[in-house]
């Protein structure tokens, strides 16, 4: 009702808020209690860790927010992991910024440093050791990884951006609302993918399809997902499927829940997760296949570079590029390979090889930031293909190129090949 | 909505950042993503959106709900901070993302960017290119929305 406000606080709350905590805290109270009110929210929730998105630069009001909190002494008071930046701390060389970004951008990831927030710098936390247990209250931001923490880790988080993330980091409270509420988690929306062949559902190209087409379905509603093989515990590979549909789904809609019944923890089955009024919708390999054209924008075979790694790739993903890449031929010359990953990732993946494999073949591989937020890619690049739906929904218009939607064996073929080639056999 | 003709209707929302604004309003036809959806300028760049090329900045921008990235919240900061900001926002379900930037940009630049929740069928009343003026008090009290003629 207009005008009522049911937010109650506990005593500390109330302490942290009039500035007994000191002037850093008040000021985070206040954005996350103006949040509570604008939700409804009827109180405030404990969290047991963050992941903060506002270290990316996207211009001088996120520098000067973060700076007024380290001027007010702030330090979070939850584990807080950190999002990529605008710069590759570790490769400096692959990454163009202008001075602005240069400068601002390294600003603004020293700043969250300051705040005591850990800098794995990625936007796969959940792949860089920061994996909240099934039910716990957490304040996630970045879109991908509140799908997959919702979703995949069963942790409960709702959609938090910059500038509240860090706030819960240190008020260490969100508002009780949302997805933290078990009555907001429930499908109103069922996809039926029976009829899909196991074959299709095979191919990892199918999966950011899948995410495409929820997130055109379901818009920002909590689907179930049904006829979808998986299991959590086979060593990644479902893991990271689910990793490419919810980024996909989170881009195209605003999906932040979904559930793959008998596959994520929170649907062992149907009815665990079904909301009161859901409606089913069948899915075909046609209805896929449309959603796999709509994140290809390119109308040739011509290509120019490819990027791997949006979401960051995880050791798994590395391994099955290595796995690809061993005894083959090194990558056109015409043709940049990118790999975006975290550096705990890639500390692994040194150890094991495979990112020496990348780089024999002819590939670059960048931590900390991501190809289609900050200026890598070389100034002439017209047609790039990508393995992620994510990275294909928005590099269109952050980089005003083209893309071309694939497989990893196909980005794999088009890098070697000098041109797109797709394996249309599977498609129908 | 009430009243006839050329008179001016009012609508009643319920605030979800206070502010007061008049300007020409914007009706989106899909929810846009701020971060990757709008230019610096606040010109609507997502290749995706059907009004791709149309400006958000200075309009009462009306749509259904937020949509994609959470950056958006930094980039309606900065627009905030810019002056390329919408005059207004109005939307049929609360989106937090969105409140928190003009949250910020009031405690950094004491802005006050008017975010107001209307019913789907109120929200559908507001056609592009009329003119409306936004008073949002405190959320989550009342907010009224007056409507003018073209």
């Amino acid at each position: 009702m207009p005008g009522d406000d049911g937010l109650v606080l506990t005593a500390e709350e109330q302490s942290m808020l009039a500035g007994e905590q000191g002037p850093a805290t008040a000021m985070c109270m206040r954005l996350i209690v103006g949040v509570a009110r604008a939700n409804g929210a009827e109180r405030l929730v404990p969290i047991e860790s963050a992941h903060a998105d506002g270290c990316l630069y996207h211009g001088v009001a996120g520098l000067e927010f973060t700076e007024r909190l380290v001027s007010l002494g702030a330090r979070v008071r939850v584990r807080t992991t950190l999002n990529v930046g605008s710069l590759d701390l570790l490769h400096p060389g692959l990454v163009r910024a202008d001075a602005e970004v240069a400068e601002n951008g390294r600003r603004l990831m020293d700043a969250h440093v300051a705040l005591g927030c850990e800098p794995i710098w990625s936007c796969a936390p959940y792949q860089s050791g920061h994996r909240p247990t099934e039910g716990s209250h957490v304040a996630w931001a970045e879109s991908n990884a509140i799908a997959f923490v919702n979703s995949v880790l069963g942790a409960r988080t709702d959609r938090y951006g910059d500038f509240i993330d860090i706030a819960a980091g240190v008020a260490g409270r969100v508002p009780y609302s949302g997805l933290h509420l078990k009555r907001n988690r429930a499908a109103a929306l069922v996809l039926d993918f029976s009829a899909v062949p196991a074959a299709l559902l095979d191919d990892d190209v199918a999966w950011p399809a899948i995410g495409a087409l929820l997130g055109e379905l379901a818009g920002t509603r909590v689907a179930a997902l049904t006829g979808l093989p998986g299991d959590l515990n086979d060593g990644g590979v479902t893991e990271d499927r689910l990793k490419a549909l919810g980024a996909t789904a989170a881009s195209a809609g605003g999906v932040a829940l979904f559930h793959v019944v008998g596959v994520t923890p929170e649907a062992p089955t149907l009815d665990a997760v079904l909301g009161p009024e859901a409606t089913t919708v069948p899915v075909t390999a046609p209805d896929l296949r449309r959603a796999r054209e709509r994140l290809s924008t390119a109308a040739t075979t011509s290509l120019d570079a490819i990027s791997l790694g949006t979401p960051h790739f995880s050791l798994a993903e590395f391994a099955a590029l290595a796995l690809q890449l061993r005894g083959g031929a090194s990558f056109s010359s015409s043709v940049d390979v990118f790999v975006s990953t975290s550096r705990a990732v890639l500390a692994e993946a040194e150890a094991r090889g495979y990112a020496d494999a990348v780089r024999d073949a002819g590939g670059r591989i960048l931590t900390d930031t991501c190809t289609y937020v900050t200026p890598v890619l070389r100034d002439g690049i017209r047609t790039v293909m990508t393995n992620s739906g994510k990275w294909a929904w928005y590099a269109p218009a952050n980089l005003g190129i083209d893309t071309v939607l694939g497989s990893l064996a196909e980005c794999v073929a088009s890098a070697r090949a000098g041109r797109v080639v797709r394996d249309e056999r599977l498609w129908g | 909505m009430s009243g006839c003709g050329d008179d001016p209707v009012t609508l009643s929302g319920r605030s979800l950042h206070p502010g007061q604004a008049n300007g020409t309003v914007l009706a989106l036809d899909e929810p846009l993503s701020f971060w990757g959806g709008v230019d610096p300028c606040g010109v609507i760049v997502d290749a995706h959106h059907p009004q791709r090329g149309s400006t958000v900045a200075g309009q009462v921008l009306t749509m259904q709900a937020g949509r994609g990235s959470s950056s958006s919240t930094a980039v309606l900061a900065e627009l905030i901070r810019s002056g390329h900001a919408p005059a207004a926002l109005l939307l049929a379900e609360c989106d937090a993302i969105l409140v928190i930037g003009a949250l910020v940009a009031a405690e950094i630049y004491d802005t006050a960017l008017p975010i107001v929740q209307l019913a789907h069928d109120d929200l559908a009343r507001l056609h592009t290119g009329t003119r409306a003026a936004v008073l949002a008090h405190s959320a989550p009290r009342a907010a009224t929305i007056m409507v003018k003629s073209r």
